[in-house]
């Protein structure tokens, strides 16, 4: 209860601070802890402001959520001193104000949720989801410390007010930059980084991949943006730069959405749409990025705004569908989609938030996820407009892949709500499953309340964060002295740039949608209808049998066939017959879909490394021939090279 | 003494020992790489003696005297006792053939020669000549332990390696500080004790005392479990 309340207490303070920071701007401070030269510096500029705005805007449900879900967790020692300690570490991050406390903070967030995610470490497979965690968290952290040393060897300084003023090369400029695409990418999960991602993310606990994958992939977001957009200036973006940004987020993107309609497992299933919009923001950032390389500052403000409004969207939706994930496991015990079914019937509340996340992330308005797909969209949009070879080549093409990845993320959620809890159960785990307590319930809801609120008023948040563009760019989208992109009085419509280009209500479509909505109810359903149940017709078939229904691995077949060269599905049929070839009892079907990236690029890693172990292991056992060849060796070396 | 002629001897007394060295490589035979060994110590002894005599370095002579008695008399006659008990004064069983280690030794010797020009036109010792005729000797040292398979050939060389050791800081300055040349003394006593009482436990243990057989014990046995 203590915990629940402090975290809680932290996310609404976060909340204030996030706010507060992007209206007034702030402050610094100066703690006396630290390096004997080097006192940790904190600061709260817009960025960091908005970065701490979503944590806490996740944190705050999350804490309440928790007392419900840990209420039965026996084990809580572990659990309470490092879910704070994670907490701490996303928050300071996003305060730091010099590398070293950047980076202290930064492990102290990969160490910390380390040892959530081994929380039940009992299962081999979560000690080794946990070590390829480790293994990866550390190699990115050790890029983004090459990135920072590489802004260091320019500013001779390790504060980053210090980095802002030094000039850059291009070339070692080009050199921190991909040092911090590929640190920062790997913590995001960027494919082909994103190998740790889909397993460390199902085994924590569920209040913990929440916070994992709505705010900890977001903080290296946050370390992206600071160092590239910050530390080393928008004015010095190589054209390159943003086309790498923007065809790492498309890959994404599409193979994202593309492997998680292939999982059964549902937080599997969830961890893998993280990558998708992972991809979705750096589609945006990249835009971004690319526009503010060839000048069009106002329009890569758009960009930036629409990947920044995705950021918290995603961080608010899926946190909402890890906390309903976790529901659905807290009732049911499973995370196995196969066996669940008809829980819209026992879990109506967990059921009804579900959908709103659902919705949100298949960008179908009036939700968020809508408002900053479309702001992407309108971004890519009107690239190609404003001419240059390269823009219309690159930007179209990524373009129809957000609009791939749009549809996908829509079919796969339609499998996931209908397999989970629509039809009728499966198994008696899920016809015995319970509503959720009120702390789980209430924690889902303020997310799925935030959801709405975003998607419905896209015209009062924009000015909010068009501090973040402000403090980067120095263009302003709402600010009528450069071109006024978004008009910040028209509160009914969103509009981008021009009216006669494209225009967006959301409180009309709302209106629209539930007026149409009503009408249809009320001409099925006439007043004194009474709504006639009975048993499902079954073709003729005298019994029927709940595994009869459409589930996870049927939905997702037709997409398996047509993306057969992706996936390489391991398909295994099995028929058993009685004495005729026509008379079949039974048949057994088996499919798997590896991730091709893990088998083509991790294991032959993987091989690779121990290979050379093995070759050194064996150099380690030679006999004492071989450690004097070398001693020699290394003499006759030393004196030819230093005397 | 003239300075010149204690410099040609001096000169003449590194090319013995370099001489030498090459005759260590070069030994089939157990008992003559002893004697060899024995040689260099008493020429280490008299370099001593002629550098401290000619630069008035009186406390050389003490450093001469304890060479000779260690490494001249004692340190030999421990290592032929431990020949003649263990029974192993037959050959030396070369790992390469002796026509190809000599060849791989003057390259050596060249190299060392090579190495150490810069510092021979900076120095002006009267002994500056034998540093690269030092330097040659503790490489070839090292060689020979590379080259040998039997253990107790490859102590001789860890010996000899020191010889050379202690005769560079002869020819570079005059002599190490009276103290640490003591107890460098003593550790190469106390390590040809320790070696010899390992000779006899190896011995004991694995019946052998080649290297390979060693390593077959030893090391190998994990590999092809």
């Amino acid at each position: 209860m203590v915990l629940s309340c402090l975290m809680g207490l932290s996310g609404l303070f976060a909340v204030i601070a996030g706010f507060t920071g992007l209206a007034n701007g702030g402050g610094s401070i100066i703690l006396p802890f630290g390096l004997p030269w080097l006192p940790m510096h904190l600061r709260l500029d817009a960025l960091g402001s908005f970065f701490l705005l979503v944590i806490g805007a996740l944190v705050l449900p999350v804490a309440i959520y928790s007392q419900g879900y840990l209420s039965h967790e026996k084990r809580l020692t572990p659990i309470a001193i490092f879910l704070p300690l994670f907490i701490l570490g996303m928050m300071g991050v996003v305060l730091s104000d010099d590398a070293f406390t950047f980076m202290l903070f930064w492990e102290l967030m990969s160490v910390s949720s380390y040892f959530l995610v081994t929380h039940e470490h009992q299962h081999p497979e979560n000690r080794k989801a946990g070590f390829i965690y480790l293994l990866m968290a550390h190699m990115a952290g050790l890029l983004i410390m090459g990135s920072f040393a590489t802004l260091y060897a320019t500013s001779g300084s390790f504060e980053f007010s210090a980095m802002r003023d030094a000039q850059l090369s291009p070339l070692w400029a080009s050199v921190a930059f991909l040092l911090a695409g590929f640190g920062f990418g790997t913590k995001a999960g960027v494919v082909p980084m994103h190998g740790w991602l889909p397993d460390a993310h199902p085994v924590a606990p569920s209040n913990v991949s929440a916070l994992m994958s709505g705010i900890m992939l977001k903080v290296a977001i946050f370390g992206f943006i600071r160092i590239t957009w910050d530390l080393m200036g928008s004015g010095d973006f190589q054209w390159w730069w943003g086309a790498l940004v923007l065809a790492a987020g498309s890959s994404s993107a599409v193979s994202g959405v593309l492997m998680a309609l292939q999982q059964h497992d549902l937080k599997r299933l969830l961890a893998y749409h993280s990558i998708e919009n992972i991809g979705i923001i750096l589609i945006g950032l990249g835009l971004a990025m690319l526009l503010a390389h060839f000048g069009h500052n106002t329009l890569a403000a758009l960009g930036l705004i629409a990947a920044l409004y995705h950021t918290i969207n995603h961080a608010l939706f899926k946190g909402l569908l890890f906390m309903g994930a976790g529901a659905v496991l807290h009732s049911t015990g499973s995370r196995n989609m196969e066996a669940m079914g008809g829980l819209i019937h026992r879990m109506p509340w967990t059921a009804a938030f579900f959908l709103v996340a659902c919705i949100s992330i298949s960008a179908l308005p009036p939700f968020n996820g809508f408002v900053s797909e479309w702001l992407t969209f309108q971004t890519a949009l009107m690239a190609p407009q404003l001419g240059g070879a390269l823009l219309t080549a690159i930007v179209p093409f990524s373009a129809a892949m957000l609009a791939l990845a749009g549809a996908l993320a829509a079919t796969c959620f339609v499998k996931v709500f209908g397999v989970v809890f629509l039809g009728h159960a499966r198994s008696d785990i899920a016809s015995d499953a319970k509503e959720v307590d009120d702390w789980m319930l209430v924690g889902m809801a303020i997310p799925a309340l935030c959801c709405l609120l975003l998607g419905v008023l896209p015209t009062v948040f924009i000015p909010i964060l068009d501090h973040v563009p402000q403090l980067l760019l120095h263009t302003s989208l709402t600010s009528s002295s450069n071109g006024q992109a978004i008009d910040a009085t028209q509160w009914l419509w969103l509009t981008p740039m021009n009216a006669a280009h494209a225009s967006y209500s959301a409180p009309i479509i709302l209106l629209g949608m539930l007026l149409l909505g009503g009408v249809a109810f009320w001409r099925l359903h006439p007043k004194g209808t009474i709504i006639r149940r009975s048993k499902m017709w079954s073709c003729g078939n005298p019994h029927t049998h709940a595994r009869m229904q459409y589930n996870a691995t049927s939905f997702s077949q037709p997409l398996r066939r047509i993306f057969a060269g992706l996936y390489q599905p391991d398909e295994h049929e099995h028929a058993e017959r009685h004495q005729h070839a026509l008379l079949t009892t039974r048949v057994k079907y088996v499919v798997h879909v590896g991730d091709m990236v893990v088998k083509h690029l991790y294991q032959p890693i993987g091989h690779v490394t121990l290979w050379i172990a093995k070759v050194i292991r064996h150099e380690h056992q030679r006999g004492i021939h071989a450690y004097l060849t070398y001693t020699f060796a290394t003499v006759l070396l030393l004196l030819a090279v230093f005397v | 003494m003239s300075a010149p002629f204690a410099q040609q001897i001096i000169d003449g007394m590194a090319a013995l020992t370099l001489l030498i060295s090459f005759a260590l490589l070069a030994q089939h035979r157990m008992l003559s790489v002893l004697n060899w060994f024995a040689a260099q110590g008493l020429l280490l002894a008299a370099t001593a003696a002629v550098v401290a005599y000619s630069s008035g370095e009186y406390e050389l002579y003490i450093s001469a005297i304890m060479t000779f008695l260690l490494k001249g008399l004692l340190l030999p006659w421990m290592l032929w006792r431990v020949i003649r008990k263990l029974h192993v004064h037959r050959e030396v069983e070369p790992i390469m053939n002796s026509g190809l280690t000599i060849m791989i030794a003057i390259a050596v010797t060249l190299f060392a020669f090579h190495v150490v020009q810069p510092i021979e036109v900076t120095s002006d010792l009267m002994t500056r000549n034998s540093m690269a005729i030092a330097t040659a000797c503790v490489l070839l040292s090292m060689l020979m332990m590379i080259t040998r398979k039997k253990a107790i050939t490859q102590v001789i060389g860890f010996l000899a390696v020191e010889n050379s050791l202690f005769f560079a800081a002869i020819g570079a300055t005059n002599g190490m500080p009276l103290v640490v040349e003591i107890g460098i003394a003593f550790d190469v006593l106390i390590a040809a004790l320790i070696f010899g009482l390992f000779f006899f436990q190896i011995r004991n243990t694995f019946d052998s005392m080649e290297i390979d057989t060693l390593n077959a014990s030893l090391i190998h046995k994990d590999e092809d479990e």
